[in-house]
């Protein structure tokens, strides 16, 4: 089939010498058939052909150069002329076909004088070469022509709408988790999943919160029975993952999304549901220079390259020293607003150096491991990065809402 | 803590200070502010006036018409309410155009008739909050002292112009709820002198302590229980300095004794409690455990039954006071008191704990005794208080303390290591630099062999072990001080667990399929939680849930997704395709703890696609439900046989259009049409849902991709349309043509169902494009004739069914 397929100009350039103003890659490619090229004639063929035959014979070597220069005119003129491709064809197979007035030429050149028979050549030559480029020039002049024509015939309303491709959307606090742990794992940090019921032990005592410690009071607490209850914290993790962990086989790094409950009213700010995501690495060498530096990362990560981060003193019974910290904030650059209540910062998450008595509980050594840990709120993230203004909108799932924050990487 | 800076003052020298910044220096070293303020903010032009004579407004009953001076050549002219205005009082004056509490602006006006050149006010009117408003002017105008200037600003003779940094005192930081321990903490961050006064009781020689009261308690209980008795106290209001120091923060004054009381919990942060001797029937005091039923009334007037673990001061027979949480009400002091018992102690904190919280009884008191007590100055706020009693009530102080454990308190030693305050904290300061925070702090040190012994006063006992010492060093040189870095050490793989990978990789292909995520509330009903269960178990519920409507852990995701698609229903958004993915919580008869089960679901309703130019709309349906679920099972490239069963058994689903799910014969899940009648239930038109136990589907064999050459050799197909009674399914069809269909068969693609004209009633045509193919040489046609000729003849056989 591809037999079928050559293009215009390339035949051309099958007779005539090649030069370099027409590259393949820039001629448009037609149909034809072989047979239709090897069959063609035309009466004008024929008729240049008898003349330039007469003249070769009656008049010699100057008369051959003016009837090929005039067989040249000639040429042009028709190949000025042609306006389809088919008839542009008929006169490059008639012209320089093997049958052609100038193949003549040069096949007759046998009789002329060694001296002569260069001249004529070149010059029949240059005739050939001229009438190709012409030839070549013209069709793509028509194949241009036809194209834009057919180009024309095509044209569409672009401007109607595209078939909608329609994808659902993550949950916006998803999206914050999903980025949250992208920079962890990154880091070489493990994700690890723990029991939304929890057990007293681990949600609080394991925690260095023995019973009646003032700062239970800090957490209401969903009980399910004197042992049970809804974790309050992903911290619990932190215990069960520590108490398992194999020293001996590296350093523990973990972060641990999830769900939690507090005995709170629902309103505007509170939840009696939300998420958090625990950080804890443990390792010997652990500081809490390394602290500020990761979660320096987190704030960037999700707040923006340019943010930074400051720490405060805080209590939690199971870091110490503890921490606020505070990210500068992304709306005004830290100038102050109503974002961050005029103080350029706004809370972003707790954290501090995990507290000995933790490490001892989970059965690590204390005078050789340590390490940070922290606890962020995804929530109040997505709250602050979008400007939502009612935590309940997280849980209510009305459509409007949550098709609002499309994804970005 | 509402700490007033000019009150601080006193102790360390902060009046150079600007109080916003001191409020940010405490924030970042020590707990955090809530407000910084003083209480005349927003108020504008409220001035000292003298009312030179009232009478009574000629229209009214209740006004009077008081020429005021307010400091101007002229008096002015102020219609005023209230029914202790009289002739001769300072009073507190609104001027024309200024602005009192909440904003209110006052313009001269008239009442009745007469002009009003402004407004005579309460407290309360220039935003002292009803709880610390002195009861006495509760109903009417404050009198201000006689000495206050008639044109001056009210603010100052109200301490109203002091500045107020209101702390929030973490538990740890109990030392912090005193004046006398926030200018020590002061002092450590600016590095400035405290100075304190200490009190001298002048004691009345003539009678010993010992003729009034001696005191029997555990050491368990209290340690130690100090008593001091004053005699003959006038008891009456404080004077006005005391008031103020009182209410600007935010206690209100009741009389002389009880203010010297709450003053000294103030300044050094121990709870006092007085008795109105006289009524305590007893010249003993015994602490002990209340008895479980035992009664008391306490000074709110609230009869309370008392449990065994309750610690209740007694005369020996009954309980006078609720210990350090509120006194009795038989032994209060009222303003007929002349004798009073002075009680200084430290309660156990744990205890009082416990009954402040059962009691949901909150007190300064309570509060101080569960973060803990500075035990080097009970006795020392037991004499400030006798003392200034004494002054104030033209009393005196019986000589001698009445005293139940009383131990000195010593300072603590604890020691670390400059080394390894320098690896927790990432720095590398100097032995010099450490025992210059230690010294600010007022810790004695000793250091030798790179250890410091630190000396921590009584003042600090939350510091106890060398992590304690860190955070005071760590907070003094400054959190911005230390280096940022990143965690160094061996390099462990990040990575998501194959579960972890699952289940993200689910929520990814549902979305992809046009389902948004939903996050609904993991605790619900009862009746809800059940609802839906693909699984008998036993509901898990909460032992005090917060509101009927969150008792109890999920069992479903879909009761939860039905809530959410009635709440956009509610809000006129009817189309809504939603998932989630979470937990279920599975109890087994005798487990109090439920099994978390990671599960999927997803509810559609309405239209799943809008009609547009090109193209039809596409509405929810049994079928698109069923397709999501196929699309998420074959994506996630289960492997078992997935069959879908037509159940009439969910009580919640349409009978006639649910299908249950099994993977090789085990129930994962389910999809259908929820019962019009819980439809309705919720607002809702025809909602499909599905469920599918996803651990099932994680721990579910999964396919294993390898690779086969594509198929050189042509694919042959054949089309079946047959007519069948209607009550044989597609399942059996396939199952069947499946059977029969040799090795070559590889695919049957229903392509069309019809019901109607030209076929009876009672059957249906299903037309089926089958897939014949061989990858290792062309199939030969009568390779592909024989089996089709066994399905048809099966068929025919099996289901009579006309092929057409």
């Amino acid at each position: 089939m591809n037999d079928d397929r050559i293009s215009l100009p390339e035949l051309a350039l099958r007779d005539a010498p090649f030069h370099g103003r027409y590259p393949m890659k820039s001629v448009m490619c037609l149909h034809m058939k072989q047979g239709w090229y090897r069959e063609a004639s035309s009466l004008l063929g024929t008729r240049l052909f008898q003349c330039f035959e007469k003249a070769f014979e009656r008049n010699g070597t100057m008369n051959l150069k003016d009837k090929l220069e005039e067989l040249k005119e000639k040429g042009l003129e028709e190949i000025k002329n042609a306006d389809n491709s088919k008839k542009i064809n008929e006169i490059r197979v008639n012209l320089l076909g093997k049958k052609g007035p100038i193949t003549e030429v040069l096949r007759g050149m046998r009789d002329l004088s060694a001296e002569e028979r260069p001249k004529v050549g070149s010059f029949a030559n240059a005739i050939k070469e001229e009438l190709a480029t012409a030839i070549a020039e013209k069709c793509e002049k028509i194949e241009i022509e036809r194209t834009a024509k057919q180009l024309e015939k095509e044209k569409i309303d672009v401007t109607m709408p595209g078939f909608p491709v329609e994808e659902g959307q993550p949950h916006v606090l998803m999206q914050v988790i999903d980025e949250i742990e992208k920079l962890f794992i990154g880091m070489g940090f493990q994700i690890v999943d723990g029991p939304e019921v929890e057990e007293d032990h681990y949600n609080f005592e394991m925690l260095n919160l023995p019973p009646d410690h003032p700062a239970r009071d800090m957490q209401d607490t969903f009980y399910i029975n004197d042992r049970l209850l809804m974790r309050t914290q992903t911290s619990p993790v932190q215990a069960r993952t520590m108490e398992v962990h194999d020293f001996s086989k590296g350093p523990l790094k973990m972060i641990s999304p999830g769900k939690v409950y507090r005995r709170d009213t629902d309103d505007a700010t509170h939840s009696h549901q939300f998420h958090q995501v625990e950080g804890l690495v443990i390792d010997k060498n652990i500081t809490m220079g390394d602290l500020k530096g990761t979660l320096e990362l987190v704030a960037k990560t999700i707040f923006g390259e340019n943010r930074e981060i400051r720490l405060r003193p805080s209590y939690f019974p199971f870091t110490e020293p503890s921490v606020e910290v505070d990210v500068s904030c992304f709306k005004c650059g830290g100038k102050g607003c109503s974002v961050c209540k005029q103080s350029g910062w706004i809370e972003v998450l707790g954290a501090g150096m995990v507290h000995p008595n933790v490490l001892k509980m989970a059965g690590v050594d204390s005078e050789v491991y340590g390490g940070f840990a922290f606890g962020l709120g995804p929530d109040r993230f997505a709250m602050l990065k979008y400007g939502v203004d009612d935590i309940r909108e997280f849980y209510l799932n009305d459509v409007r809402f949550l098709s609002q924050f499309s994804q970005k990487g | 803590m509402k700490v007033s800076t000019k009150w601080l003052n006193d102790y360390v020298k902060v009046d150079d200070l600007d109080p916003l910044a001191l409020s940010e220096k405490i924030e970042r070293t020590a707990v955090e502010v809530d407000d910084t303020y003083r209480m005349q903010d927003g108020l504008k032009k409220i001035v000292v006036g003298h009312v030179l004579e009232t009478k009574d407004h000629p229209d009214s009953d209740h006004l009077h018409i008081c020429q005021v001076d307010i400091g101007e050549e002229e008096p002015s002219q102020i219609v005023c309410g209230a029914p202790n205005v009289a002739a001769g009082q300072k009073v507190i004056v609104a001027l024309p155009n200024s602005r009192i509490a909440d904003n209110v602006k006052i313009k001269k006006s008239k009442m009745r008739g007469v002009v009003s050149e402004g407004m005579i006010c309460a407290l309360q009117e220039i935003g002292f909050s009803e709880t610390i408003a002195p009861k006495a002017y509760a109903e009417g105008i404050y009198v201000l002292p006689e000495d206050a200037k008639p044109g001056d600003p009210v603010y100052p003779y109200l301490g109203m112009d002091e500045d107020i940094i209101d702390v929030d005192i973490t538990p740890n930081r109990g030392d912090m709820l005193s004046m006398r321990g926030v200018a020590y903490e002061v002092g450590a961050i600016y590095d400035r002198k405290v100075t304190l006064s200490h009190p001298e009781v002048k004691e009345a020689s003539d009678e010993k302590i010992e003729d009034y009261v001696s005191i029997e308690a555990s050491e368990e209980l209290v340690a130690p229980y100090l008593m001091r008795i004053i005699k003959d106290v006038e008891v009456k209001d404080s004077p006005l300095w005391l008031q103020k120091r009182l209410w600007n923060a935010g206690i209100r004054p009741i009389n002389n004794v009880v203010d010297v009381t709450n003053y000294i919990l103030l300044d050094y942060g121990q709870p006092l409690h007085s008795f109105d001797y006289d009524k305590l029937g007893s010249k003993k005091i015994v602490v002990r455990l209340a008895e479980e039923g035992e009664k008391m009334t306490t000074l709110d007037g609230e009869e309370r039954e008392l449990k065994a673990n309750d610690i209740v001061v007694t005369n020996g027979e009954v309980p006078v006071a609720l210990a350090g949480i509120m006194g009795g009400l038989d032994s209060e002091v009222v303003p007929e008191t002349t004798t009073i018992a002075l009680e200084s102690a430290v309660f156990n904190g744990h205890n009082i704990r416990k009954t402040s919280r059962r009691e949901n009884l909150h007190s300064e008191a309570s509060m101080r005794f569960e973060r803990g007590i500075n035990k080097a100055t009970v006795a020392e706020a037991l004499d400030a208080a006798a003392q200034m009693i004494a002054e104030l009530g033209n009393g005196q102080v019986v000589s001698g303390v009445a005293k139940a454990n009383d131990k000195k308190a010593e300072a603590k030693e604890v020691k670390i290591t400059l080394k390894k305050i320098n690896k927790v904290l990432g720095t590398s300061l100097t032995e010099q630099e450490v025992e210059d925070i230690f010294r600010r702090l007022g810790f004695g040190t000793a250091f030798s062999e790179d250890t410091f012994t630190v000396s921590v006063p009584p003042r600090r006992w939350d510091i106890e072990i060398d992590a304690d010492l860190i955070e005071e060093v760590a907070r003094i040189y400054g959190y911005d001080n230390l280096p940022t870095t990143l965690p160094q050490g061996p390099t462990t793989p990040g990575h998501y667990t194959y579960k972890q990978k699952i289940i993200r990789q689910t929520r990814r292909l549902l979305e992809g399929a046009g389902l948004t995520q939903a996050i609904s509330y993991g605790l619900t009903t009862a009746e809800k939680a059940r609802r839906f269960a693909m699984e008998p178990a036993e509901t898990t519920e909460l032992a005090f849930p917060m509101t009927s409507d969150r008792t109890t852990a999920r069992m479903n995701l879909v009761s939860g997704l039905l809530d959410d698609v009635a709440y956009n229903a509610a809000r006129k958004v009817e189309n809504v395709s939603l998932y989630e993915q979470g937990r279920v919580f599975l109890r087994d008869k005798d487990n109090d703890r439920p099994r978390e089960v990671e599960h999927v679901a997803g509810a559609l309703t309405g239209l799943f696609r809008k009609s547009t130019w090109h193209d039809d709309k596409l509405a929810a349906g049994f079928y698109l439900a069923k397709g999501i679920v196929d699309f998420l099972l074959n994506s996630l490239a289960v492997s078992g046989r997935i069959e879908y069963r037509a159940t009439s058994s969910h009580e919640a689903m349409h009978p006639g259009r649910t299908a249950d799910i099994y993977l090789d014969d085990d129930f994962i899940g389910y999809v259908g049409e929820v019962h019009p009648s819980v439809a309705k239930e919720y607002r809702l038109k025809r909602v499909y849902v599905f469920e599918l136990n996803l651990q099932k589907i994680i721990d579910a064999p999964k396919k294993e991709s390898i690779y086969e050459p594509v198929s050189k050799y042509p694919t042959v197909s054949r089309d079946i349309a047959l007519i069948v009674p209607i009550e044989v399914t597609n399942q059996q069809i396939v199952d069947c043509i499946k059977k029969n269909g040799g090795a070559y068969l590889k695919d049957i693609r229903l392509f069309d169902v019809y019901k109607g004209e030209n076929i009876g009633k009672g059957f249906r045509s299903l037309a089926y494009t089958l897939q014949f193919s061989n990858s290792k040489q062309t199939l030969q046609d009568e390779e592909v004739s024989r089996p089709f000729d066994k399905i048809k003849n099966k068929l025919k056989e099996e289901f009579h069914a006309v092929i057409r």
